[in-house]
Order: structure tokens, then sequence, then C-alpha cells
């Protein structure tokens, strides 16, 4: 877990399944609003892919999707953009997250309610993913703790 | 006509959490219960609770169960009792 695996099979199968799982994991955050699936369980499926290559890699491959330092930050980063499109709304004269009345040019109400939802989503899977990989680092401690 | 089907499943489902509870390798426990919650989504998703399966799936089948092997390897392998 925390050097590389030294078993072919571990890294060449993490190797395989991590990219496949991103995409699928971006393919859900991006249909959530007619399929099943949105921004949590990409969010998750996200971070399951980036705790495979750590499981298989060690930190040292694994730092180079998202570091240690990283996401705490991210975590909050993704709230922040969940909030900040709500408070959108919500400083322009609506209800807080009702998009129809934001001033946007070049949208229509329908058009930009779509729009604003999908920023939520990508805010949720954001600050999911960072959050539960740091949750996985955490709980791996670092090296020099034990 | 999915009754049998249904039916295979809430006995795996009671045979897995009682295996979870009663085996003494933590491993094995943990094994049995990511096993537990996927028999569990197939469950939801036959209820057609499509988007509640599909979380159970991901989290209880898929990122749980590395959380309490990663918390096995930090402690110790087997349960004291």
């Amino acid at each position: 877990m925390r050097e590389t695996s030294r078993s072919l099979v571990v890294v060449l199968a993490a190797r395989g399944l991590a990219p496949v799982i991103q995409l699928f994991a971006l393919y859900v955050v991006f249909h959530g609003h007619y399929s099943p699936g949105g921004g949590f369980q990409g969010g998750v499926l996200l971070a399951a892919a980036f705790v495979l290559v750590r499981l298989a890699g060690g930190y040292e491959t694994g730092r180079h999707q998202i570091t240690r330092r990283a996401g705490p930050l991210l975590g909050a980063a993704g709230v922040l953009l969940f909030a900040a499109v709500g408070a959108a709304a919500f400083l322009t004269g609506g209800n807080l997250l009702d998009h129809g009345r934001v001033p946007v040019p070049g949208f229509a109400p329908a058009e930009l309610r779509s729009v604003m939802i999908l920023v939520i989503e990508v805010g949720v899977a954001i600050a999911v993913a960072a959050v539960l990989t740091a949750i996985y680092d955490e709980l791996l401690g670092s090296e020099d703790d034990d | 006509m999915t009754w049998p089907i249904e039916l295979v499943l809430y006995v795996v489902l009671v045979l897995t959490a009682l295996a979870s509870l009663e085996v003494k390798n933590l491993l094995a426990a943990s094994v049995t219960l990511t096993a537990f919650s996927f028999v569990c989504a197939l469950l939801m998703l036959s209820v057609g609770a499509v988007d509640v399966a599909f979380t159970e799936a991901v989290v209880g089948a898929g990122l749980v169960g590395v959380f309490y092997i990663v918390a096995i390897f930090r402690t110790t392998r087997r349960s004291a009792d």
C-alpha cells in the first residue's frame, strides 16, 4: 500500500482498470440529470480509481493524480463551488438555487437551470472524490508516525 | 416473475450477514460484509431503486471495503474474543 506492489498482476490490473473507472465516473457525473448517478456516485467512483492506483502503486504513483495536501483543499473547493452557485441565484434576487433568474446572457431560464445543476454536480463530485481520497491517506497514515 | 431470484438473494443476504458476524478473521469478515453490501444493492435494484442500488454498490461494495482492509492493515488481523 505504501510502496509499489511487487506483484505484476496487481500493477497491470490497476493500470488497466483505473482509466476505465475514471472515464465511467465522468460519464456518471455528466449524465446525472437524466439517468441513475450524479455527483456523489461519480465522485465515489473517481475516488475508487484514485485509491486503486494508491493501493497498487503506492503514494509515489498516486501523488501524480492527487497529492496528500490537495485532498482537503479540493474538498473545500467543491463545497465552495456548490455554495457559490447557490448564492448566485440568492444574490440576484431569487431563492437559493433558483437559477432561472440569474441574468446570464444567451441562456433561456430552463437551459440555465440545467447548466447550473451540472456545475453543482461537478462541485459535489470534486468534493466527494477529494475527501474520500484524503480519508484513505489519513487512514494509512504517514511514513514516519508508526 | 422475479420472486425466485429475490428469494435466493434474501437467503444469501442473511447468510453473508451471519458469516461476517461470526467469522473470527477480520479480513474475511470485511470481505463477507462487502458481499452483503453487493447483495443488498441487487435487492434494491430488484425493487426499482436504481439510484440507491448504484450508491450502495459503489460505496458499500467498492470503497468501504478498502477502508476496512486498510484499518485492519493498521491494527491486528484477528479479533481478540
